[in-house]
């Protein structure tokens, strides 16, 4: 299966509130609240490290979950957002995203 | 509870700021008959004053900045200010008359990813709408300026200040609204000037007309809901705040001064002075405000509208009194539900003639009061 790239897309908000990532879409206003998973895969899309790393090294190791529960969680995470512009997906690297978030 | 009213709710169980208005100037090349401010240059905020604000800002966890004035475009540096406050991932609106947009405006808005744009639309008649804002030919521009936006992709909405002289064109900018394919947003909310100049108020609608709005299907909804008589408050709603200026919400002038809101010109700070977060978590002023709940509003607590009154405690400061009634919300019950508020019985018992309405002068700053009651604003 070829490998997926993730970047932030510059066409949203983003906040951290109390832990949780709000996004919300500037092309759609669809607005999203990210979980601590969700949010870890957010920080991580920084459109050079593959999705399968991310889930491999971050998402498994921070939250004691199994691989493979991981990366079908992290599939859908990745192509719901992407379907709102909020994440863009490749399976080439990808140019530089968003700035990273800092949390109040 | 929507996914953003459960947001706003858990900043304001953390004490965040969620969000803030940010007046860049308040130069306009209009000269609206309505206007509250002094459109005079008294030193405002240079570029990297604000941008300083804007990483200060994101650092206290504001998502959601409206940018406004006076007219955002007479700063040559509005779209570095945007840039900005882009690359901050701010949600970012932006309140302007438009007359300033051209393609390449719109396009860059575009780009830089701006969520929203309101502009302000008085009337779908030129001789209306220009002898409001006295520049000749400005609802052609402003209109054009739609045009481009809608063009471009971009979430435009009408603000439609309604006043005596352009009460009944209110019709006819829903219908321009509807061509334009625009949201459509009215306020029949007119404040004193920055000076305490109270001519303004002659302005506003009378009372029969805001009836005739409230029973307007094609606003409100469900007219029987909206203007029903309002149900016995339970104890959640005497515990409860009047609105989020102050809790989850502020704003800061063109000159850096802090306020809980663009109509509750209570001076709570100066980020020229001061840290944005320092004045956000101590401003005395700011707690006071915050420490206030319908429990504690002498008059409002006793009156049947005292859960569903849009009270503005922002128009209550500038009657004298951040605790007490604002006679023009008091009016809004009155005319919705047909029961006169507490307020209304009092005056009528002691025959009280009239609020009197004082701004409290600031030095070298100008309290600001928007049109908009962002509380009690209708759309279609």
């Amino acid at each position: 299966m070829a490998e997926k790239y993730i970047a932030r897309s510059k066409a949203i908000a983003a906040r951290m509130l109390g832990g949780e990532m709000m996004v919300m879409s500037a092309a759609d206003s669809t607005f999203f609240t990210l979980n601590d998973v969700a949010s870890a895969i957010w920080q991580a899309a920084d459109g050079r490290t593959p999705l399968s790393e991310i889930v491999a090294g971050k998402i498994c190791q921070e939250f004691d979950v199994d691989r493979e529960r991981a990366q079908r969680g992290a599939d859908r995470f990745v192509e719901e957002l992407s379907q709102h512009g909020i994440l863009l997906v490749s399976d080439q690297p990808l140019a530089e995203s968003s700035p990273t978030l800092v949390s109040p | 509870m929507s996914l953003l009213a459960e947001m706003n709710q858990k900043a304001l169980n953390l004490g965040l700021p969620l969000s803030v208005h940010l007046d860049v100037t308040y130069r306009c090349n209009e000269r609206c008959v309505h206007c509250y401010l002094d459109h005079d240059d008294h030193g405002e905020m240079t570029t990297a004053e604000i941008v300083n604000v804007l990483e200060q800002l994101a650092d206290a966890g504001v998502f959601f900045i409206s940018l406004s004035g006076g007219e955002v475009f007479m700063r040559r540096d509005f779209f570095e200010i945007v840039e900005r406050a882009r690359q901050l991932l701010f949600n970012v609106k932006v309140k302007t008359n438009g007359v300033m947009i051209h393609e390449k405006e719109a396009a860059k808005l575009r780009q830089l990813g701006v969520e929203q744009i309101q502009i302000s639309v008085y009337s779908h008649r030129p001789e209306v709408h220009d002898a409001i804002t006295k520049l000749p030919g400005s609802l052609k521009r402003t209109v054009r300026a739609i045009r481009f936006l809608k063009s471009q992709g971009l979430k435009v909405s009408i603000a439609n200040v309604l006043m005596a002289g352009n009460f009944s064109d209110q019709q006819g900018v829903i219908t321009l609204a509807r061509e334009l394919g625009v949201a459509y947003t009215l306020d029949p909310t007119i404040t004193p000037k920055m000076d305490g100049d109270t001519s303004t108020l002659a302005l506003r609608i009378p009372a029969s007309d805001l009836k005739q709005i409230f029973h307007n299907q094609e606003l409100v909804g469900n007219v029987e809901e909206f203007c029903a008589p309002p149900p016995a408050p339970g104890e959640d709603i005497m515990d409860g705040y009047p609105c989020s200026a102050g809790h989850t919400a502020c704003y800061i002038s063109p000159y850096g001064d802090v306020f809980p809101c663009v109509q509750f010109p209570l001076p709570s700070g100066n980020v020229r002075r001061q840290k944005f977060l320092d004045i956000w978590r101590h401003s005395p002023q700011l707690n006071e405000v915050r420490s206030i709940r319908a429990r504690d509003l002498p008059t409002c607590s006793t009156c049947a509208h005292v859960g569903t009154c849009t009270r503005c405690p922002g128009l209550a400061y500038m009657e004298g009194n951040m605790r007490g009634p604002s006679s023009a919300d008091c009016e809004k019950s009155f005319q919705r539900t047909g029961i006169p508020s507490a307020n209304m019985l009092r005056r009528t018992g002691a025959g009280y003639a009239g609020p009197l309405i004082q701004i409290q002068a600031l030095a070298n700053s100008s309290p600001d009061m928007l049109l908009q009651n962002e509380d009690s604003r209708l759309t279609a």
